[in-house]
């Protein structure tokens, strides 16, 4: 089980909790404003993009080429950008904080 | 050969060059093939525009035919902006419960006359009828409104013997006319009166404004959701096994379909207009000249996609361009992605084989190209559990 806050483009702060599958999905089923998902997880819409804080940015693995692809043409992202449909959920993501992309 | 197949003459020319020219209307295009370049220019709407004379960026050219400009496909930002925040909530409700049940309905109801009719051209009394019923919960009109968008045929602008036919369009656009100066403001109607009762920056939509809208509306929808579901039938005939493994494991349904609009690319390009003498892939384009975003040839990219020929159902890593990239993705995607939702989970409730009985192809002439995009009439018969 892991716990994750999102905060939202409204600086509100969200918390849910998952055991499996990815966090995009965790964010779509519990109504996260600002991550849709819209192409449900396949890396192709961009619409589940989050910010990780630089110091747990080594939580989360490294994006995939494709995923950074997909970040280099997005003007919100920043080095620590990450695309939350390519995140899985495991207990080591236990405490994290995601900032939700304009 | 498998019918299903939609094969990838892009190839050579993707991997030589990553650019084509084709000729159309005298006003020639610079096909760009790669994903990374079509994502790149798709981004830079600066020196890349959709704002251009209407019908311009659309290939074969609408500009003989259509004076109107579509909203928001033909506007650049800022104000496209605003468009897209206006019209974003109403075509998100595809996402919605009620929505999705009456779509179900209406599937299920087809779904059933097909099972029961026996020999059916899939295009023209299946994916033509779907599309039409399904516009009317996408616009909030009445049911009976899918009627009269059925007898307009399977084209909006294309009749047999003519690609750009301005008589049809007529037909769409005096039809649209009478519905808006028909309608009354009302911010819990149907689309037309959504937008009579709606502002954007401040100011009330025009009547040219609220016609582009519902143009767009009717003709983006058309003849790609009409591919889409052709195709699919096309595939599933021909893969009865995937039918039953969609049965048996439906959490991979949304990378199911995907990919089947990745591998089936249902709109082959859309254009842009170049403000200033520019490059891309190291090809030079002067100031006011077309390029082409060939979604198509990008779809199988094999620097990106493995086995980019393969339609694989679970396929995880998928970042295909069927809906565009950046800001003028299509705006019509939920509904379309809930259309194929709603028809692969009622194929395997209720069909257990489609044969194919004849076909005959629909190809596009792309100068140097022949693309297949899906077929001009399909006759199956649907057989039930």
């Amino acid at each position: 089980m892991a716990k994750i806050t999102f905060i939202t483009q409204d600086n509100i702060p969200v918390i849910v909790e998952g055991e499996s599958g990815s966090v995009m999905a965790l964010a779509v089923e519990n109504n996260v404003a600002g991550i849709d998902g819209d192409c449900g997880g396949v890396c192709s819409c961009a619409t589940c993009h989050v910010h990780v804080t630089k110091e747990q940015f080594d939580l989360v693995s490294e994006a995939s080429e494709i995923e950074k692809d997909m970040l280099e043409l997005d003007d919100d992202a920043n080095e620590y950008s990450r695309l939350c449909c390519q995140i899985d959920i495991t207990e080591q993501l236990d405490g994290l904080v995601l900032t939700v992309a304009g | 050969m498998k019918k299903y197949l939609s094969p990838d003459p892009f190839k050579k020319a993707r991997v030589a060059h990553g650019c084509a020219h084709m000729d159309e209307q005298n006003d020639p295009v610079t096909m760009i093939l790669r994903l990374k370049d079509v994502r790149k220019t798709a981004h830079n709407w600066k020196t890349f525009h959709s704002g251009a004379t209407p019908g311009r960026i659309v290939i074969p050219s609408e500009v003989n035919i259509r004076h109107t400009r579509q909203i928001p496909f033909e506007v650049d930002p800022p104000l496209h902006g605003s468009f897209r925040s206006l019209l974003e909530p109403w075509f998100k409700r595809p996402l919605e419960s009620a929505y999705q049940e009456k779509l179900t309905q209406q599937v299920r109801a087809l779904v059933d006359d097909v099972l029961e009719a026996g020999k059916i051209d899939v295009v023209e009394d299946f994916s033509l009828c779907l599309q039409s019923r399904a516009l009317t919960l996408l616009l909030n009109t009445h049911a009976s409104e899918a009627d009269t968008w059925i007898g307009w045929g399977t084209h909006v602008f294309r009749s047999e013997d003519d690609p750009l036919d301005g008589d049809k369009a007529a037909l769409l656009y005096d039809y649209i006319d009478e519905q808006i100066k028909a309608s009354t403001p009302d911010p819990e109607g149907n689309l037309y009166s959504v937008l009579l009762s709606a502002e954007v920056e401040g100011k009330k939509l025009t009547h040219e404004e609220i016609k582009g809208i519902i143009i767009l509306t009717f003709a983006g929808g058309r003849d790609t959701v009409i591919n889409a579901v052709t195709n699919t039938i096309s595939y599933f005939a021909e893969h009865p096994e995937s039918l039953v493994r969609l049965r048996n494991e439906p959490e991979i349904i949304g990378r199911a379909i995907e990919e089947l609009l990745r591998y089936f690319a249902p709109l082959t390009q859309m254009g842009r207009v170049v403000t200033d003498d520019t490059q891309v892939c190291e090809h030079a384009i002067k100031a006011d000249s077309r390029v082409s975003l060939c979604w198509a040839s990008a779809n199988r990219d094999e620097s990106v996609f493995e086995s980019p020929e393969e339609v694989i159902l679970d396929r995880k890593l998928n970042p295909h361009v069927s809906f565009g990239f950046s800001h003028h993705n299509c705006l019509g995607a939920t509904h379309a992605r809930q259309i194929m939702r709603v028809l692969i989970e009622t194929l395997i409730e209720k069909v257990s084989s489609i044969e194919i009985i004849d076909f005959e192809e629909n190809v596009e002439s792309l100068g140097e190209f022949e693309r297949k995009v899906g077929f001009h009439q399909l006759n199956a018969k649907f057989n039930p559990h």
